[in-house]
Formats: structure tokens, sequence, C-alpha cells
């Protein structure tokens, strides 16, 4: 095949990417190095989040592509609509959950609010004592590898994967492989996570250290995913060490338990003091948790930019070459809307809200 | 202590073993094959790894969830398999 574009990374940005493409009418090719990235590391959550007008955007707009995907899509996948409980320890917490649901509302997204009562009916493994919560029903999760190769096999014969790694991407657009090959295309997309910096040091993105955990398998021990209002605060901390309260319930009965932030550091090792500290945040909320096996921990790098939203657009002096980067933690909820921007700005098409706020910016400083 | 004998039980039957032997080599004494649990297909698992790196060997004793590997049996323990 002989590709109009040429999609670096696999993961669930890129998957997207190149389907969005393929739909457009392009061929597309995905270059695979296989190092595995945050795909394969993180939550899989498909949530909601509108800490600012953009991130709100791009997470709603993507929220409802999933959905539409979602019967779709095989059970491998491990789509399910459990919805989320933002979680209010405490009365000022709960003050800004009504916040929460007026901001939701005003963009016509379904959220209500549970009191205290409402809360232990709807997850009696929650600690007693919190206020409440906000329920935000349409959001979901996936198993995000496998999301992102049956994104890939929906495109059929207009996607091809090859597994090669690039080494460099010259001023011309030409990629080097490491097997010494070179190739290029039209347009190529760097969807390639955290080592989109290595291709492109210009390119504002920093590794952000997250730690995950799973348990054996105790079906019906929670129901919705679950997070703590005092994530949004924790999450956005620009530096240090932090953690929150997140908790997911898997198909499989199994528990996933997140979540830590790091930065400065590449060392993908599980940490226990780090571990402990979001074990100990989350048995807080979920006594309970601390009975239970845990059977798997591991790290993943999630790539930061400094306003916390994508780049996504055209790379404004590299040739060729347009930027489907810096998803953070929210990769997966956003790649079906990130897709649709950059395929639309890739094609000339009109898209379906403003790309303006994710332009690669910064660069040229 | 050689020769000293502890008994429990694997899914209600009684399984005699010699003092000192872990719950996955029960599970081999008791039923032949060894199956500690199904995967989420319904597969048969059994102890791969025997150094409780592999988690295959998840059972149920005496109420929670341990790999039979690391543990010790004991006088009286119960374990249930096939979760």
């Amino acid at each position: 095949m002989d590709a109009e574009v040429i999609v670096i990374g696999a993961g669930i940005v890129g998957a997207a990417c190149a389907l969005a493409l393929a739909q457009a009418g392009r061929r597309v090719r995905v270059l695979d190095a296989q190092c595995g990235g945050a795909t394969g590391a993180g939550m899989g959550h498909l949530v909601v989040m509108d800490d600012n007008p953009a991130e709100l955007a791009l997470s709603r707009h993507s929220a409802a592509q999933w959905r539409a995907l979602a019967p779709r899509m095989g059970a491998e996948c491990a789509y399910s609509a459990c919805g989320t409980l933002w979680v209010a320890a405490n009365d000022e917490e709960m003050a800004e959950a009504e916040r929460k649901r007026e901001r939701l509302r005003a963009h016509g997204i379904e959220s209500r609010l549970l009191d205290a009562a409402a809360l232990g009916r709807a997850e009696p493994a929650l600690r007693p004592g919190l206020a409440g919560a906000l329920e935000v029903p349409g959001d979901g999760i996936v198993y995000a590898p496998n999301a992102a190769r049956w994104l890939i096999a929906q495109g059929g014969g207009a996607i091809d994967v090859t597994h090669a790694k690039v080494d460099a991407i010259e001023d011309d657009g030409t990629l080097r492989l490491a097997d010494g090959r070179r190739c290029t295309a039209a347009q190529i997309v760097l969807a390639n996570g955290i080592e989109a910096a290595t291709l492109c040091p210009e390119l504002p993105i920093r590794p952000k250290k997250g730690h995950l955990l799973i348990t054996d398998r105790y079906p019906g021990t929670v129901r919705h995913q679950l997070v703590e209002l005092g994530y949004v605060t924790s999450a956005h901390h620009a530096s240090g060490e932090s953690v929150a309260f997140n908790v997911q319930p898997r198909p499989t009965g199994q528990l996933l338990v997140g979540s830590s932030r790091q930065f400065d550091t590449t060392d993908p090792a599980v940490e226990a003091p780090m571990l402990a500290r979001m074990l100990q945040r989350a048995v807080d909320y979920l006594p309970g948790l601390a009975q239970l096996q845990a059977i798997r921990a591991w790290t993943g790098m999630r790539a930061a930019t400094p306003d916390g939203l994508p780049l996504l657009g055209k790379h404004p002096w590299r040739e060729k070459l347009w930027l489907a980067v810096g998803h953070e933690g929210l990769g997966v909820t956003t790649a079906p809307g990130s897709a649709h921007l950059l395929a639309a700005l890739m094609t000339g098409a009109a898209a379906d809200f403003d790309a303006a706020p994710y332009a690669p910016r910064g660069l040229l400083a | 202590m050689s020769g000293a004998h502890v008994l429990l039980h694997i899914d209600g039957r009684p399984v005699q073993v010699k003092a000192g032997s872990s719950v996955a080599a029960a599970l081999r004494v008791a039923g032949g094959s060894g199956v500690a649990r199904t995967s989420v297909g319904g597969a048969p698992r059994a102890p791969f790894c025997g150094m409780g790196v592999c988690q295959e060997c998840r059972v149920q004793i005496d109420g929670q969830r341990r790999l039979a590997c690391q543990t010790v049996c004991a006088e009286g323990m119960r374990v249930e398999t096939g979760r």
C-alpha cells in the first residue's frame, strides 16, 4: 500500500487518528515501535472533565463518540457504561459537586447529586460520613489496548500497521527508521505520547509518572467508577507528588486502583512509598479494600503539557508534520475528539468544535 | 516433624498432607490436576511459577483470597477452588 498519511504510534490516540483519516478517504500507514506507552498503562476511563471550556468541549465530544462506538465493540474491549461518582468528602466538596453539576448542565451533560444517604445506597463499600456525590451516568471505561486495536481494525484495508521504530524526523519530513529504511508521506502524524519529545525535543511535554494496582476478582464490590472531588486539585499540581482516590470496577470483577502523580522521574519502577500513599488514600474511602488481594502493580508515564491540553494541529515549522500528543491522563477519553479535530484540519473539513485552544503553541518561543 | 501430617478440606473434601506442605501441593494431592481457579473465559488454571509471581494459584482459604503456593497448610484449613 502506498500511504498518503503516516501515523507514528498505535496507541489509542494514533489508532483513533488513523481511523478518522481512513474514514476521510486517506490511505494510512501506522508505524509502531511496540515499546508500550500510556495506552497500555492507564485506567481506560471515559470521563467528561470540565476544568476549562476546551477540556470540556474535547472530552464531551469524545465521550459521545465512545458511546456511539460502544455497541459495535467486542467484549475484548471491555467497555462498561459504569458512570462516574465524583465523591464529596465534606460540605465544601459538596458545594463543588453542585457547581460541577451546573457546568455540566450548561453543556447538556446529564448528572445528578446524591446526598450522603443516596451515596451509601449506591456504593455501600464507601466509608460512612461522606457528604455525597455527583453521578455522571454517561461516563464509562474500556480496556484501552484492545480498543486501540479495534479502532485500527475498523479502517479495514485503508489502514496498514507496520512495526518499526522511528529514529529521526528529518527537516523535509522524511522518517529515518531504526532498521535503516527511510519513508515519507504527504502528511505525518506524531501520536506517540511521551516518545514524541525524543523525536521533537522542542515539544513542551514532560513525563508525569503514575502508579496503578489491580486486585483479584471481587464482583459487586463497587458499581461505579469512583473519584474523589479533590482529584481535580491534586491532579493539576504542576510539580511535586500527589495521590487521589480513584477506583474502577472492571467487567471481570477486578478493582483497578489509582492514582498517583510524580514529575521529574522517568524511572518506571514501582515505588513502594508512593504505592503505599496511593493505597492509603483508597482505603480511606473504601476501608474493605485492605482485605482484598492485589495481583499486580505497575507504572506509566503521562505526556503532560504546561496547560494540560493536548497539542492538536500542524507543527509550526516542521515540514509535513502534524501533532496529536500531550494528552496526559485523559488520552483514552479524548482520543476520538482529538482524531476528529486533527482529521478535519488535515483534510480541510469543518470540525464540530473549535480547534484553536489545542493549536500547537509555544514552539516558536 | 518429618512424620507429622495435617488434615485440611479442599472444596469440602478431606485431604491429608505432610506438615509443611503448601496449599498448592495439597491441591495436587487432592485433585490430580491441581486446578486452583478458572479464568474469565472459563479455562482451568493451576499453579505455574510456584513462587508468588504468576498469581495463577489464587484460592479462597478460610474466607480470604490467598496464593496457594505461598500458604502453608494448617490443620482444619478450608480451601475453596474454582473462583
